[in-house]
């Protein structure tokens, strides 16, 4: 190549021409590997600007320096499309990655198993934590129990009609007959007692639990249920501290808008005693007062047995099913769907929430 | 027991315009509760009317004998009725159903054409009407007015309440005891029916010659009607009245008996006089003897039972059921009228020994009123001599063995400060005057409490009297002062996350009952000195073949398996927790000890009574079978195994805070080649893996079910935990494979290489198990990726591969392993 012409790439209308040119092969390049050929071909070693910036040195002295701001001048123009123009590029590149990698969303199958907690112990650990925030502390006890602990200690002697009220399941002793002088817990109400003989006074205590009693399944009965017993052991407890806890416990159970009423009963444990229901305005049938539980000022027999002195303490005490609670609140109609053991029961009903 | 609203207000004056409702919530406030309130006015309706029968004429034509009647009901012109029955006469009056009216059952009266004729209404029986179920013929009517409703006269103008009576409110067992309570709840008079009769004196001589010889009865009294009807059709108005209480009219003296049971709640029993031979002795049953009671069943007599005997021997079972030989019957004349007052604990024991309750001994057990024992027997001879016509003898027999009642002494600020409610004297005292005692004193009251109260003993009973009384429904909500709780222990809290971990992994809580039968330890694959064939047996088990207590929890929870199954689930993944049951050591050779009531137990004596208990851990179990993770658009699904059972078991552990060492083990039922023993510091606390294929053969499970259990009372509660070590610095990571024999434990050659590598060991991991006949015979490679870090510089490489020597060295040592070039 001559001089002459390496030269005369240094005219300004042939830089202003390199530059229209390569803003045509900057713009024709669709994708970044035509755009890499393009950029040699418009910056590379070749391309008439790098020529003309290697002509410099063959021109006059007092003329490379307006030459030279000349040819940078192109080059930065063509620099600056090309960037352009490969940003452009980058992004389309990117878009087209994203949208070729495209799945259908809704084309997924579950990774793992679905497991659940039972309705029935989620139910409890709620009750349990309603009486932990009031102070209350959780009770337990055995569910084969001494009959001392689940009869005799509560005031339900030997030969009292309520031992025949309830259905008991007894134990046999070592010759499979009768005399063990064990039983399968009829109520939690025995926790009533290992909480008196093993804690002084006050006593706050709230037992969720096992009990049994000899009924036939059906849609309302289960040789094997749960209940929650509370027993407050204080100074200056009052039917009217019963009738409190039993309301804010209602609240939480049935919801706001639950009152409770108490009936007239009888517990040989609690005196005075009484039957507690609430007013479920969610009922399916209608609002109505529904049977809850049994409540009552601990018999001062009891404590005595547990060697609490009456003339300083009192209390209250209350026991509440918690299958009717559950079955009422959710519409469950049938216990057996409660008790069978099918899987799809608790993952069924969240219960939660 | 069922009141008739009409009987009721017969002693209550109950407003004119009480309402169904109103009186619904006084029973309810007076602790009566209401099972069923059953309106007989709606039993029938349409036109019921009293109609006179005009004139019959016999139609023989048919396959049976029918009547074609002229009835008239009080209209223009007799009506014509079509009647199959026969027990009526031209003239009598009977109750007539018009066309329009509806009999129980949906029953419709209307005006059709049958056998020729027209019937143009029906002539009732009282079945028909849904009044009793005496089929026997149509009603005859003894009075009324022709064209009037009939519904007053068969009773149907009534209401009848069904009430459950608590043991302490035995008194309602009476429509005097109801009475009284409603008539209190309501501000009205009440009238004592045991008023209507003035008790004798005791004669010199009794009606019969009787000696009382036990301490159980503590009154008896006799009185005898000569030459009575005591078979005589008992008046309409009784009759009516037993039918509406549940009760069906037999006869004169029986009716009276239970009529008065059931008004004055005091049970009586009426002989026939000559029948009885000797002196009559009330006195415990001799062993040996036996009595056939009125329900046929001849029964051995225990010397507790209490019985009325002549020279013949037992007569009746004091106060349960009377017995055959002297029965009022067909030709009994002369009838002796027995009211006696029993023990309530003999009769609750002699009622449970033979398993008899009777109408007669719920009353004596809850306690009958001793105050009008003569008073009973005294109105049953009046109404027998009334309707029966026979003559009252004038002999009384009275013996009187009735202790003074003991009076109670109450503080008169007892109620207020156990209710909450601020009683004055006044109320207190108006109250329990109203529950029927005498109230004497000023601070402290002295309370005598009424004949008919035998349950009032304590200051708690009077106490409850003053607020039930006064009602409940003024009892104020209040809450008491928070106390400072300490929440939750930590073993509840670990119950929790256990099971919140499970859930969370893909197991569904479930529970079973934890009754099994005697061989689930067979099916279970159970040595025959396995410990958990021990087991405690429930004596009256609602399914015989199921009598036995679980003694682990995979034992019963395999039903729910099973259930699921049977319902077409294939991939189940369960866990329960619960207690099981393990029969204490010795624990039937050790004496029962009886602890007092009176006051606390001894502790040494709670403790020597308790070590009869069962031990009772609390276990959790998981049994997994079908697909670990399912099948998908993206994998083929893995079917469980032995090491998801294994993992649900590290789940537990991790929830529980514990790190759980795993070892090759053998135990029922699980397979003993795919077996974990799992312990704790060394203590074996539970198994897991793939259950023993025979085991699952037996159970009903598919093949390759896999099953944990761990004892959650061995596993420790966690210490508090130190912080760990965060190093800033990096890891230099190393791979390592090991070659050993086939029958090393792969997690011996980790606990080995953990040991060796010391502290610098960051993390270890098995990741490949190789087999190849290069490495030699019986021998397996194991690669494990060692993670070093120290906490306070970047290690060096010849750090690494010195650590890496160590750890190796230690596995060479224990079992000739060698590292795999």
């Amino acid at each position: 190549m001559s001089t002459d012409i390496e030269a005369g790439l240094l005219q300004p209308e042939a830089l202003a021409e390199a530059v229209k040119d390569a803003a045509a092969i900057i713009a024709a390049a669709s994708n970044l590997e035509a755009l890499a050929a393009a950029k040699s071909a418009t910056l590379g070693d070749k391309a008439p600007v790098s020529l003309a910036r290697r002509a410099i040195g063959s021109i006059p002295g007092k003329e490379r320096g307006e030459a030279g701001r000349n040819v940078n001048a192109a080059r930065t123009e063509i620099t600056g499309l090309f960037e352009a123009r490969e940003e452009i590029l980058k992004a389309a590149e990117a878009a087209r990655i994203l949208r070729e990698e495209t799945v259908d969303v809704t084309a997924r199958t579950a990774r793992r198993r679905e497991g659940a907690r039972h309705p029935i112990n989620v139910q409890m650990d709620r009750i349990a934590d309603l009486f932990v925030a009031m102070g209350y502390e959780i009770g337990e006890g055995p569910e084969v129990e001494l009959e001392w602990f689940n009869f005799d200690a509560l005031n339900i002697h030997p030969d009292h009609p309520a031992r025949t009220m309830m259905d008991t399941f007894h134990i046999a002793d070592g010759k499979g007959e009768y005399g063990s002088n064990m039983v399968l817990r009829t109520h939690t109400s025995t926790v009533q007692i290992h909480t008196m003989l093993t804690q002084e006074p006050p006593i706050y205590t709230v037992a969720p639990g096992r009990v049994y009693r000899t009924d036939e399944v059906d849609a309302t009965h289960s040789p094997v249920f749960h209940q929650t017993e509370g027993l407050v052991v204080d100074k200056g407890i009052t039917m009217a501290d019963l009738k409190g806890t039993l309301d804010h416990f209602a609240k939480s159970v049935f919801g706001a808008e639950a009152i409770t009423r108490l009936r007239p009963s009888y517990f040989p444990f609690t005196e005075p005693s009484a039957e507690v229901d609430v007013w479920f305005a969610a009922h399916k049938d209608g609002p109505r007062w529904i049977e809850w539980g049994g409540c009552g000022m601990v018999n001062p027999r009891v404590l005595r047995a547990c060697g609490i002195d009456p003339e300083v303490y009192s209390g209250f005490a209350f026991g509440m099913g918690v299958e009717r609670a559950l079955m009422l609140r959710h519409g469950i109609t049938d216990l057996r769907d409660i008790i069978d053991g099918d899987v799809r029961f608790p993952a069924g009903l969240k219960v939660e929430e | 027991m069922r009141i008739p609203v009409s009987w009721l207000a017969e002693y209550a004056a109950l407003p004119e315009d009480l309402t169904t409702e109103a009186l619904d919530a006084a029973l309810v406030e007076a602790g009566l509760e209401v099972e069923e309130v059953e309106d007989l006015r709606g039993r029938v309706t349409g036109p019921l009317v009293v109609g006179r029968v005009a004139s019959i004429e016999e139609l023989t034509e048919f396959k049976k004998p029918i009547r074609h009647c002229w009835v008239e009901v009080g209209e223009a012109e007799p009506r014509s009725v079509i009647c199959g029955a026969r027990n009526f006469a031209e003239g009598d009056l009977v109750v007539v159903a018009l066309p329009g009216a509806e009999l129980p059952g949906g029953f419709k009266i209307g005006s059709r054409k049958t056998y020729g004729r027209l019937s143009d209404g029906m002539i009732c029986s009282a079945r028909e009407l849904g009044v009793s179920d005496d089929h026997d013929g149509i009603i005859v009517l003894e009075g009324g007015t022709v064209g009037e409703d009939a519904r007053p006269l068969v009773g149907l103008d009534d209401v009848v309440f069904e009430l459950a009576i608590t043991p302490d409110m035995g008194y309602c067992f009476s429509v005097r005891g109801i009475a009284r309570e409603v008539a209190h709840r309501l501000g009205v008079a009440f009238t004592d029916p045991a008023a209507k009769a003035v008790e004798p004196a005791a004669t010199e001589h009794p009606p019969y010659p009787v000696r009382v010889e036990t301490d159980g009865c503590s009154r008896f009294t006799l009185r005898e009607v000569r030459d009575v009807d005591a078979n005589a059709e008992s008046p309409e108005w009784m009759a009516k009245r037993l039918t509406q209480a549940g009760m069906r009219p037999l006869g004169l003296a029986v009716d009276v008996t239970n009529y008065l049971m059931l008004e004055l709640g005091h049970p009586l029993h009426a002989f026939d006089r000559d029948a009885l031979e000797d002196v009559m002795v009330v006195r415990r049953a001799k062993p040996g003897e036996t009595l056939k009671t009125l329900d046929d069943v001849e029964r051995g007599l225990d010397p507790e039972d209490m019985v009325i005997t002549d020279g013949t021997g037992p007569l009746s079972l004091a106060g349960v059921m009377g017995g055959q030989t002297s029965e009022v019957g067909p030709t009994t004349r002369n009838v002796l009228i027995e009211a006696a007052h029993w023990n309530p604990t003999a009769i609750a024991r002699t009622s449970r020994r033979h398993k008899l309750t009777s109408e007669a001994s719920k009353r004596y057990e809850r306690g009958a009123d001793a105050g009008i024992t003569l008073l009973a027997a005294q109105r049953a001879a009046d109404l027998l001599v009334e309707y029966g016509g026979g003559t009252l003898v004038e002999a009384v027999a009275d013996i009187d063995h009735r202790e003074p009642a003991t009076p109670i002494a109450i503080p008169v600020d007892l109620p207020s400060k156990t209710i909450g409610v601020d009683y004055d004297r006044s109320t207190v005292v108006a109250m329990l005057e109203a529950a029927g005692c005498t109230v004497d004193g000023d601070e402290v009251l002295t309370v005598t409490p009424a004949s008919w109260r035998p349950d009032l003993t304590d200051p708690a009973d009077l106490v409850e009297e003053v607020a039930r009384l006064h009602g409940y429904g003024h009892i104020p909500s209040s809450i008491p002062r928070a106390i400072a709780g300490t929440g939750l222990t930590s073993s509840q809290r670990r119950r929790r996350r256990v099971a919140r971990a499970l859930a969370d992994t893909g197991f569904v809580e479930t529970y079973t009952f934890p009754f099994v039968s005697r061989e689930r330890a067979d099916e279970l694959g159970l040595d025959e000195k396995d410990p958990q064939r021990e087991a405690v047996a429930v004596l009256n088990p609602l399914d015989d073949a199921a009598p036995l207590l679980r003694t682990t929890v995979l034992a019963s929870l395999v039903n729910a398996v099973r259930l699921n199954l049977a319902r077409g689930a294939k991939d189940l993944a369960v866990f329960e927790e619960g207690l099981v049951f393990q029969p204490a050591e010795g624990w039937s050779d050790l004496e029962v000890v009886e602890l007092p009531v009176s006051k606390r137990p001894e502790d040494e004596a709670i403790a020597a009574a308790i070590r009869r208990l069962p031990v009772q851990p609390r276990h959790v179990a998981a049994v997994l079978c079908g697909q670990a993770v399912p099948a998908g658009v993206d994998a083929p699904g893995r079917i469980v195994d032995w090491a998801d059972a294994v993992e649900a078991a590290e789940v537990v552990a991790a929830a529980s805070g514990v790190k759980l060492e795993v070892a090759q083990g053998e135990a029922a039922p699980w397979h003993p080649g795919r077996c974990a023993e799992l312990r704790v510091d060394g203590a074996v606390v539970g198994h897991a893996g793939e259950l023993h294929p025979e085991a699952c053969e037996r159970l009903g499970l598919p093949r390759r079910t896999a099953a944990m259990e761990l004892d959650l009372t061995a596993l420790p509660l966690p210490d508090l935990a130190p912080a760990p070590v965060i190093s800033h610095f990096p890891a230099t990571l190393i791979d390592v494979a090991i070659v050993v024999g086939e029958t090393v434990p792969a997690g011996e050659v980790e606990a080995a290489l953990r040991e060796g590598a010391g502290e610098l060991l960051d993390s270890l991991r098995l990741f490949d198990v190789y087999r190849d006949p290069k490495l030699g015979e019986g021998k397996k490679s194991l690669a494990f990726k060692l993670e070093l870090r120290a906490a306070d510089r970047t290690l060096t490489n010849e750090e690494g591969v010195a650590v890496r020597d160590a750890a190796v060295a230690v596995a060479a040592e224990r079992f000739g392993a060698a590292i795999r070039e």
